[in-house]
């Protein structure tokens, strides 16, 4: 960057050419008085606290809206700029409450600084003072309260809203001494589009816009949000034993200190009296207190019974990459089976089976921060707002750049608003979809042939089966009108870097794979693979859910995709272990319910899931863990799942515990213990080591988390080069291949990790979803989530807040569909499938198309996952939640 | 709904076109009512924040729909000092409805507005177009019994 020279206030200083004055001197450590200004932010120029006087007294410039020049002679402070700004800030007193010291802003406002520094006429300001705070505060949210009284009408909160959260609900409204910071139509601010992120609240100046638990802590822990995949940087603050607020973790390169309502606000759950604080033992159907020593030993001495595929395990997406790592080690090693997976499977298994074939590894391929720089973003089949809320953020600020969006996806999603392009197509026909941008883009010559050619194979296949999808098939199984489906692939192709975003959208169908295989085709053809800002980005759900893949808590693979199959790397755990591994795979998470369901699988452990209600056909499920002889629960919460079980050991939350979370770009990130457990709960690493060692098993023996990394990481070749002292201050994206490797944010920049090196193109026939809706069942029901809640609510629902921003399941359903049944706003109605049914109120909207319904699966008293239909993708063996048939009557 | 549709076609949807946009609304209805600047919001791709916060630095825009009879106050500096505020204050008890608000049978309308170029009357109000000066309670309840 070019440089400048200039001074300020004498001072010589060198600064970017870009800067501004106000930014240049800031920087130096030169202090300007300022209120408009945030770094974050374009500058407003409004506030004029940042006068200063350029070249000549004569010329007063605002500094946060002038930029620097060679030569520039800066003073900041002058009897002339006193009495200005001062003049300015005495108008601001008028109108502000003053009460400082109760003010939770007070020591840290920008209000009392510029005034400790500029100075006011105290008979000046008492003689204009309005009588009274005159304006009520807005507390309606749960999470922050807006008192216009303290507001100096800055603009930073409506920048904020604007330029970093993309949703515009605040603004300036009315005029003169009237303008205040308002909602659409001045409503509460929970009734209007804000979505609690609370980035606004963080930025205000003042204590205008203060959290409802706005207090000064005595530490600090840096750790992960234990929420989604995004894995963003958190740092809990602490008062005595208790975590009292989150920030955003600035230094942290995934967020820089962003964050969602879920990540800000939702903590309230780690000192919940619910939490599980001590073991319990089932005994004549209920209950009863036990010692560790007594629960560990029970559950010890059971699974010593069984053997092989008599037992299985559920690892956990929740936990660390160590307790992953020690839970499917103990399945393998103790227990003597491959018998082992975890959520995943209801995620993202396709995209790791599909991506495994077409590139060699199933992951997401660059980094979040490219996103933003991106020129063109598809995002389909994911709400990535509502799911993935900071990577929405990354898009939202990639359209602000310049980028094209195209947004693919049955429903209106918030994103469509920001769309260049929406294909609206039917739900389960992404094959198709894509197959027919594929074709537009070979018919129109937009592929990149040399990338083709040099690094590709299998392309004539391909080509060979684009024929089929033709604009016409691909409009009658879609419903997208041609011209726009061509309109996006040229888009998507001729754009210097295009960046597929894609969720459940994509792989929660009876044909995931192919879904996945034919996003793989999209990006080999234009040669969007091993660049910055581009590839094939799947956004994994829960926190650690790539961590828990990594670590082989999957049938088919131990640590780092090390097939179970192939006899050399059974060898080198055998070796490592010092024990006998199996060669087959194990079974997969909705086969062993199946298998229980049989009476084949007899002895569960279960770590930190809620099956009943994230699983399809939950009354399935129901009925095979009752069928268990042995089942033993660890989780932080007596789930629904948990209160089968005949031991439930408490496990510590991650504020509880050391050890690493993986987030959805690879990069494996220090979660670390910022309090200690509820009760006499313990790290889940712990518990499993506990088991094993009590089964006389060697190889548990792990005084803490870091100990266990060491050794997954000499199993594990992406993890090689990572311990915890490295990653301490940040993470790191695998694969890392040494101590000195500086990890790899983009994947497959030279060669696939595919066999031959090369990237596989796949030949792909539409098949239909499994079921279509028909005269019993005519309506589509698809399932999602929402901002304010996570995975099956065991966490969020014991957050107040949250459970007031949304508190409920509804069932959306179009206007058109709605009156046909004679349905209203709230209407409570039976959706019925060909599995089970369940009730919930309606909610009427344009967003869900015709004939198609929509639900969440937060929520225990209206589980969607009773009506969801297992048929499983016959690769990933993953079910079609996304797509089943259903009845809706009103009731 | 119908009528919104109407009132948007004779535009191309830019958002250069919300003053326009709104005014048109506002002769149509009467008034801008949350829906159709929601509506509005949509069809110019502008915030509905936006919409909301341009709409009510302009005084010409009202939110509340108008009554068959306006009656404003002229809150100028003269009528001010004349007691405008009393006047006023009169008229809500006797019509329940305070500034800005239309009674519940749409009968009748209250604002104050800036001077009204009467200021040798003051203080003055009117009644749809009728300008009435000189007033005191006493008037203002007798004017009022004649709507
Ligand atoms: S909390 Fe977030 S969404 Fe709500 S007003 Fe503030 S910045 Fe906007
Ligand atoms: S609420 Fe805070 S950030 Fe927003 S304008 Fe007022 S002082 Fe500025
Ligand atoms: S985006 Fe995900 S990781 Fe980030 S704060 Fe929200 S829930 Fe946590
Ligand atoms: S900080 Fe420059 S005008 Fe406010
Ligand atoms: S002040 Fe009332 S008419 Fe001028």
């Amino acid at each position: 960057m070019h440089k400048v020279s200039l001074t300020i206030d004498g001072v010589n200083i060198k600064a970017d050419a870009s800067m501004t004055v106000l930014e240049a001197a800031l920087e130096n450590n030169i202090y300007i008085p300022n209120l408009c200004y945030h770094k974050d932010l374009n500058p407003a120029g409004t506030c004029r606290m940042c006068l200063v006087e350029v070249n000549d007294p004569n010329n007063q410039v605002i500094a946060c809206q002038t930029t620097v020049e060679e030569g520039m002679s800066v003073i900041t402070d002058s009897p002339r700029l006193k009495s200005v700004r001062q003049i300015t800030l005495e108008l601001l007193h008028v109108n502000h409450t003053q009460d400082c010291t109760h003010c939770g802003k007070n020591s840290n406002c920008q209000l009392q600084e510029v005034t400790s520094y500029v100075g006011v006429n105290e008979a000046r300001v008492e003689q204009l003072r309005k009588s009274s705070p005159n304006i009520e505060k807005d507390t309606s949210n749960p999470f922050f309260i807006f008192d216009h009284n303290k507001c100096i009408l800055c603009g930073i909160c409506v920048r904020t809203c604007n330029e970093i959260q993309g949703v515009d609900a605040l603004q300036f409204g009315y005029r003169g001494v009237n303008t205040v910071v308002s909602t659409f139509m001045d409503k509460p601010v929970i009734e209007s589009v804000c979505e609690s992120c609370g980035e606004c609240v963080v930025r205000c100046p003042v204590g205008a816009l203060l959290p409802v638990d706005e207090m000064k802590t005595s530490r600090e822990v840096s750790t992960i949000c234990p929420y989604c995949g995004v894995g963003c940087g958190i740092r809990l603050g602490i008062r005595g034993e208790r975590v009292v607020n989150v920030k955003g973790d600035e230094g942290n390169p995934v967020n820089r200190g962003r964050l969602c309502v879920k990540g800000r606000f939702g903590y309230n759950w780690i000192h919940h009296k619910e939490r599980l604080k001590e073991p319990l033992v089932k005994k004549e159907g209920k209950f009863v207190k036990a010692t560790w020593d007594e629960a560990l030993d029970l559950v010890a001495e059971k699974f010593s019974r069984y053997r092989g595929s008599e037992f299985a395990a559920f690892s956990s997406a929740k936990c660390t990459n160590e307790e992953n790592y020690l839970i499917q080690k103990f399945a393998r090693a103790v227990m003597g089976t491959n018998n082992v997976d975890h959520c995943a499977r209801l995620c993202h298994s396709p995209s790791v089976a599909a991506l495994a074939q077409s590139l060699g590894s199933g992951a997401m391929t660059n980094s979040i921060e490219e996103i933003a720089d991106a020129g063109c973003i598809f995002a389909i089949g994911t709400n990535t707002t509502e799911s993935h809320p900071v990577i929405g953020l990354k898009v939202k600020e990639a359209r602000r750049k310049g980028a094209k969006v195209i947004v693919a996806n049955p429903r209106r999603i918030d994103l469509c608003k920001k769309a260049d392009i929406w294909l609206q197509y039917r739900g389960g026909t992404d094959v198709a979809l894509l197959m027919g941008m594929c074709r537009v883009i070979v018919e129109e010559n937009l592929t990149d042939t040399s990338f083709i050619a040099r690094r590709c194979e299998n392309y004539e296949a391909f080509k060979e089966s684009l024929q089929e999808f033709t604009p016409a098939y691909v409009e009658e199984i879609t419903g997208v009108d041609p011209a726009l489906l061509r309109e996006a692939a040229r888009i998507y192709a001729g754009a210097s870097s295009s960046s597929v975003l894609y969720a459940m959208g994509i792989t929660q169908h009876s044909h995931g794979t192919d879904n996945v295989l034919a996003i793989s085709n999209l990006a080999l053809l234009t040669g969007n693979l091993g660049k910055p800002s581009s590839g094939i980005n799947p956004l994994r759900g829960q926190n650690n859910v790539q961590g828990a893949c990594d670590m082989g808590a999957l049938p088919n693979v131990y640590p780092g995709y090390q097939k179970v199959s192939d006899p050399d790397v059974k060898e080198k755990f055998e070796n490592a272990w010092k024990a006998t591994l199996d060669e087959s795979p194990g079974l997969t998470l909705t086969e062993i319910v199946n298998a229980a369901h049989k009476g084949d699988v007899k002895a569960l452990y279960l770590v930190g899931e809620n099956s009943l209600l994230s699983e399809p056909d939950g009354n399935h499920v129901l009925e095979a863990l009752k069928k268990l002889d042995f089942f033993v629960a660890q989780d932080i919460f007596m789930s629904e799942t948990a209160s089968l079980a005949d031991v439930v050991l408490p496990a510590a939350s991650f504020a509880e515990k050391n050890g690493t979370f993986t987030n959805t770009e690879r990069r494996v990130q220090l979660v670390r213990k910022a309090v200690n457990p509820a009760g006499d709960a313990k790290p889940d690493w712990w518990i499993t080591s506990q088991i094993a060692k009590k089964m006389n098993h060697r190889g548990f023996d792990f005084k803490n988390a870091s100990e266990i990394f060491v050794e997954l990481a000499a199993l594990t070749p992406s993890y090689k080069g990572i311990t915890h002292e490295r990653i301490s201050q940040k993470g790191i994206s695998w694969p890392v291949k040494s101590r000195v490797h500086k990890g790899t944010p983009v994947l497959h920049k030279d060669s696939f990790s595919t066999a031959s090196g090369k990237g596989k193109f796949f030949p792909l026939k539409y098949i239909p979803p499994a079921e279509m809706p028909d005269e019993q069942y005519p309506f589509i029901l698809t399932t999602g989530r929402s901002l304010y809640h996570y995975h099956t609510g065991t966490m969020t629902r014991r957050v107040d807040g949250l459970n007031i921003l949304k508190e409920r399941e509804t069932v959306e359903i179009n206007p058109g569909d709605a009156s046909l049944l004679g349905l209203g706003e709230d209407d409570r109605v039976r959706v019925t499938s060909r599995r089970g049914e369940i009730e919930a109120a309606v909610k009427i909207t344009p967003n869900s198309p015709a004939g198609m319904v929509s639900m969440s699966f937060h929520f225990s008293e209206s589980p969607a996952n009773l009506l969801t239909n297992p048929a499983l993708d016959p690769v990933a063996k993953i079910p079609e939640l996304k797509v089943c048939a259903v009845r809706v009557e009103k009731i | 709904m119908q009528d919104l549709d109407n009132i948007l076609s004779s535009f191309e949807g830019k958002s250069g076109e919300l003053i326009p946009v709104l005014q048109k609304i506002q002769n149509e209805l009467g008034y801008l009512s949350e829906e159709a600047m929601l509506r509005a919001a949509e069809f110019l791709n502008i915030p509905e924040s936006k919409v909301f916060g341009v709409a009510s630095f302009y005084s010409q825009f009202r939110f509340t729909p108008t009554g068959r009879n306006k009656i404003t106050v002229c809150e100028g500096t003269a009528c001010h000092v004349k007691g405008a505020k009393g006047i006023k204050e009169e008229i809500s008890r006797i019509k329940g409805i305070e500034d800005g608000e239309t009674s519940s049978c749409m009968e009748y309308t209250l604002e104050g507005v800036a001077c009204i170029g009467c200021c040798a009357l003051a203080p003055c109000i009117t009644i749809n177009d009728d300008v009435h000066g000189r007033l005191d309670k006493k008037k203002v309840s007798d004017i009022l019994k004649e709507i």
